[in-house]
C-alpha cells in the first residue's frame, strides 16, 4: 500500500512547484528610484488620456507633448485618447493582465483602488516627489515643475490612501446647479443666497402647472422636467455626506443602505412621481432641457459649463430650439446652507510600474510637466476645469483670463467662468469619498439607487417599506458590493441555500448510484466464489 | 435499491422541468399594440434580429444592442443582456421573443427602445427586412413611423460636414480618430441631413467606413441603413455606393 502512494507523492512533488510559480507569474518587482537618470539612452512611453469629446482638448495634450520632447528629445509620448473613463478603466485592467499597462495615464482614485489589487501595479509616488533632483520642483528638470506645496492641498490629498500618494492631481471641477433664473423669477421666486434642496422642490413642483391645453405655464411648451440631475451618483453621496448618514468607511464598510439613505430616496420618488424630478439616463442631458426653456434646475459638472445656458458655445439641439433666458450658477442644493458641502472631481494622473526604472522615471518626468503652468491654463480654459496648482491659479495670464468673463461667448463664456470661480471660492467644502477596492461599485450603486426610483415612480409602482428592502437587495446584488474590500478571484463566500440543497441532492444521487454499482459488484463476486466453491 | 435511485433522478428531472415551466408566457403585441403601448411599460413582441453592435461587458454582465424588425415594425434593444454564446448565436434573420420596457432616449424627440430586455431564441423561423427606400420621406412628419427599420436613401449629395469643407468628421465635432463614429451630411431637395456610420455596428474594417471615408462634397450615393432617431432623424448607415 505504501509502495503504491509514492508515485502520487512524487506526482504531488512535482506539480506543487509549478503551481506555486503559476501564482503571480508577472513581473512584480516594486519600484527602485534610480541613482540617476540616464539620458544617454532613448525612450518610448505611452500617455492614455480622456479628452471631453473636445477637440481643443485633445489639441494642448498634442502640444503638451511636443513642448516636452522638444526639453527631453530621449523620450518620445504616444498618445491614446478617450472619451470615457470608463473605456480607460476597462483597458487597463485588461492590459494589467498581459503587463502591458501606459506609462502614464489619466485615473480616477477610485480606479487606481482597483488596479491596486494586482501587485506593483501603480508606482506610489512619495519617493518620486521628495527627490531633490527629479521631484517636484527638482533641481535637474528642464522646466519649471510646481513643487510639492505649490500643489493645492486639498487636491494632493485626494490622491493619497492606503499610506501612499498614488497620483498627482491633474484637474478639478465640482458640480454646479445651473438654474433659468427667468423662470424661477416668473413663477413668483427669488433665488437665494445658497440654493437649499427644499428650494429646489418647492419651484420645481410650482413649474409642474398647466394650462387646460396641456402646455405648462411656465414656458407654454408640452415638456418641461423642472430638475435633472446629470451625475445621479454625486446626487445621493452629496445628499448622504450633507446629512452626516453613513455611506462607507474607509476600509470599505459600507453604510448607504440606511434609513437616511431611505429618507432621501423617498423624496425623490415623490417629485419623479408628479414628474418634476428626472436624471440623465432617464431623460438626457440636463443641458439639452435647460436650453430649451424644458428645465429650470439643471445640475451637471463645471466641466460641463460650456453646454450650458442660451448663449452656451456648445450644443446638441436644434439651435432654433434654444429659448432665451437668464442663466444663473449657483452650488448643488444644500440642507445646511451655513455649511455647505459639494463633491471634488476630476482627473488625476498615475504611474504604472514597469521592468525598467529608467522608463518609470522618464514617465514622471512627463507626468511633472503636465503640472506646469502653460498645460494647467490652457487645459483649464477648455471647460469649467480648474488648476491644481497655486503657482498656476496665481499666473497674472490665468488672472487676467478669469476677469474677462463675458467678453465672449467662447474663450470667456460667462458662465464656465462663473462655474470655476464656484471652486475656486469653495474649494474648502469640497469633499471626496473614501477609496478602496469596490469603491467604484459603491459609487455606482449610489446612483443606481436614484435611477431605480425613478424608474418606479414613473411605473406608478408603490414605494413601501418591502419596495426599499428589496430595492437594497437588488442593487448590492447587482454592484456585487457583498463582494466589496475582497481581493479580486478571491473567496466567492457561502453559496446559497438552493444550491447547497441542489447539490446535495445530486451527491446523494451518485451515492445511491454508486453503492447500487458496488452492492451488485459484491452480489456477483459472492455468486462467483458461491461457484467455485461449489466446483 | 435501482428503482429507489430511478425515482431519485425521476424526481430531480420533474423539479427541473416544473421550475422551467413556471413562468407563463405573455402573448407577444402587435407593432400596433406596441406604438399605442405608454413609455414605460411591459411590452412583448416577437421580432427578427437585423444587425447588432458590439457586445461588451456591462459590471460584469454581457450586454449588446440589436436592430430588430418583423413584417409591421421595427424594435431596437438596447443593451440587451447576452452571454457572448448567445450573441454569437443571434446572426440577422434570427426570430427571437423579447420582453422589456418601452422607453426613449432623450425623453423628448428621441430613440424608441426596448430596455430591460431579456430573450428566448425561436429556431423555428428566420426573416430578414430588404431595406425600404425612405428618401422621399425625409423631412416629412411621415418618417418618423419608420423608425428603427431597415431602409435606403436614393441619389442623396454629399455636403461639406464643416467650415473646413470636410465630407465628413470622426465623432460629431471632429474630435475623434479613425475608428470612432463617422459624421457627415448629405442632402436631397434642398435639405441636408446628418447620417452616422456608428462605430460599434460598422467599424473601421467594414466597407461602410470606408467608403465614408473615401467620400468627397459632391458625390452622389445611394444609402442602407437603420433609421435610428437622436433629436430627429439620425440614420445608422451600413452600406454607400455611387448612385444608380
Amino acid at each position: 500500500m505504501k509502495r503504491r502512494l509514492i508515485p502520487f507523492f512524487l506526482l504531488a512533488a512535482l506539480l506543487l512547484p509549478l503551481l506555486a510559480s503559476c501564482h503571480g507569474s508577472r513581473d512584480s518587482r516594486a519600484f527602485e528610484l534610480p541613482e540617476t537618470f540616464d539620458l544617454t539612452r532613448r525612450y518610448e512611453i505611452t500617455f492614455w488620456a480622456k479628452n471631453d469629446t473636445n477637440k481643443t482638448q485633445a489639441d494642448i495634450y498634442e502640444k503638451a507633448i511636443a513642448d516636452f520632447e522638444a526639453l527631453y528629445p530621449e523620450i518620445r509620448v504616444v498618445l491614446r485618447s478617450y472619451t470615457d473613463y470608463g473605456q480607460i478603466f476597462n483597458d487597463v485592467i485588461t492590459n494589467l493582465a498581459t503587463g502591458t499597462t501606459p506609462n502614464v495615464c489619466i485615473t480616477y482614485p477610485d480606479h487606481i483602488a482597483t488596479y491596486l489589487t494586482g501587485e506593483n501595479t501603480v508606482v506610489p509616488l512619495d519617493l518620486l516627489m521628495e527627490d531633490g533632483r527629479c521631484g517636484l520642483g527638482g533641481s535637474e528638470l528642464r522646466f519649471s515643475s510646481p513643487k510639492k506645496e505649490e500643489i493645492v492641498g486639498k487636491f494632493l490629498g485626494e490622491c493619497a490612501f492606503a499610506g501612499h500618494t498614488y497620483a498627482l492631481p491633474f484637474m478639478r471641477s465640482t458640480e454646479a446647479c445651473y438654474i433659468n433664473k427667468t423662470y424661477v423669477e416668473k413663477l413668483g421666486y427669488t433665488l437665494p443666497e445658497t440654493l437649499t434642496w427644499d428650494f429646489v422642490w418647492e419651484v420645481s413642483e410650482a413649474a409642474m402647472q398647466k394650462d387646460g391645453e396641456g402646455n405648462y405655464l411656465v414656458n407654454g411648451q408640452k415638456v418641461m422636467i423642472p430638475f435633472i440631475y446629470k451625475s445621479t451618483d454625486n446626487m445621493t453621496i452629496t445628499w448622504l455626506a450633507q446629512k452626516d448618514a453613513p455611506y462607507s468607511t474607509s476600509s470599505g464598510e459600507i453604510g448607504i443602505f440606511s434609513s437616511e439613505t431611505e429618507a432621501f430616496l423617498r423624496e425623490v420618488f415623490a417629485h419623479a412621481a408628479t414628474g418634476a424630478f428626472s436624471t440623465f439616463k432617464i431623460s438626457s442631458y440636463p443641458a439639452n432641457f435647460l436650453n430649451a426653456g424644458q428645465c429650470i434646475f439643471a445640475v451637471d459638472s463645471t466641466a460641463g459649463s460650456t453646454w450650458m445656458g442660451s448663449d452656451a458655445p456648445l450644443v446638441d439641439i436644434d439651435r432654433e430650439r434654444i429659448v432665451p433666458f437668464e442663466t444663473a450658477v449657483m452650488t448643488v442644493p444644500q440642507l445646511d446652507p451655513e455649511n455647505p458641502k459639494m463633491i471634488s472631481q476630476g482627473p488625476s494622473l498615475c504611474l504604472f510600474g514597469k521592468k525598467d526604472p529608467q522608463e518609470v522615471l522618464a514617465s514622471w518626468l512627463f507626468m511633472q510637466y503636465l503640472l506646469t503652468n502653460g498645460v494647467q491654463i490652457a487645459y483649464s480654459e477648455t471647460e469649467g476645469y480648474l488648476p491644481v496648482t497655486e503657482t498656476a491659479l496665481a499666473d497674472p495670464a490665468y488672472q487676467d483670463y478669469l476677469a474677462r468673463a463675458g467678453e465672449d461667448n467662447a474663450l470667456h463664456y460667462p458662465v464656465k467662468i462663473a462655474a470655476v470661480r464656484l471652486l475656486r471660492e469653495n474649494i474648502g467644502r469640497t469633499f471626496v469619498t473614501p477609496v478602496f477596492n469596490g469603491s467604484a461599485s459603491l459609487r455606482d450603486a449610489a446612483g443606481q439607487l436614484v435611477e431605480n426610483v425613478v424608474k418606479s415612480a414613473r411605473r406608478r409602482e408603490t414605494a413601501d417599506d418591502a419596495y426599499f428592502k428589496k430595492l437594497y437587495r437588488d442593487v448590492a446584488a447587482l454592484k456585487k458590493l457583498d463582494r466589496i474590500g475582497k481581493p479580486i478571484g478571491g473567496d466567492l463566500g457561502p453559496l446559497p441555500k438552493a444550491s447547497v440543497v441542489f447539490l446535495s441532492l445530486l451527491g446523494a444521487v451518485w451515492i445511491g448510484i454508486a453503492a447500487v454499482f458496488l452492492s451488485g459488484k459484491l452480489r456477483e463476486k459472492r455468486r462467483k466464489n458461491k461457484k467455485s466453491i461449489e466446483k | 435499491m435501482k428503482k429507489f435511485c430511478i425515482l431519485v433522478l425521476a424526481f430531480v428531472l420533474a423539479m427541473s422541468a416544473m421550475s422551467a415551466c413556471a413562468k407563463t408566457e405573455d402573448a407577444a403585441m402587435t407593432y400596433a399594440q406596441f406604438e399605442a403601448a405608454a413609455l414605460q411599460s411591459k411590452v412583448t413582441v416577437e421580432t427578427y434580429v437585423q444587425a447588432k453592435q458590439g457586445w461588451w461587458e456591462d459590471n460584469g454582465v454581457g450586454v449588446a444592442s440589436f436592430y430588430t424588425q418583423n413584417e409591421d415594425g421595427a424594435y431596437f434593444l438596447y443593451n440587451m443582456p447576452c452571454s457572448k454564446e448567445d450573441y454569437d448565436k443571434l446572426v440577422p434573420g434570427t426570430k427571437i421573443r423579447v420582453n422589456g420596457v418601452k422607453s426613449m432616449w432623450p425623453e423628448v424627440n428621441g430613440e424608441i427602445e426596448i430596455t430591460e430586455a431579456t430573450y428566448k431564441i425561436d429556431t423555428s423561423k428566420t426573416w430578414t427586412a430588404s431595406a425600404k427606400d425612405v428618401t422621399s420621406l425625409l423631412g416629412t412628419d411621415a418618417l418618423i413611423k419608420e423608425m428603427n427599420k431597415f431602409v435606403s436613401f436614393k441619389g442623396m449629395t454629399v455636403e461639406a460636414y464643416n467650415d473646413k469643407g470636410d465630407a465628413f468628421n470622426y465623432k460629431w465635432d471632429g474630435s475623434g480618430k479613425q475608428g470612432d463614429d463617422l459624421y457627415f451630411k448629405v442632402s436631397v431637395g434642398g435639405k441636408t441631413y446628418t447620417f452616422t456610420v456608428e462605430s460599434y455596428l460598422c467599424g473601421k474594417d467594414t466597407d461602410v467606413y470606408k467608403a465614408v471615408e473615401a467620400l468627397k462634397v459632391g458625390d452622389k450615393i445611394d444609402m442602407e441603413g437603420f433609421l435610428y432617431w437622436y433629436e430627429g432623424a439620425n440614420p445608422h448607415i451600413t452600406s454607400v455606393a455611387a448612385a444608380k
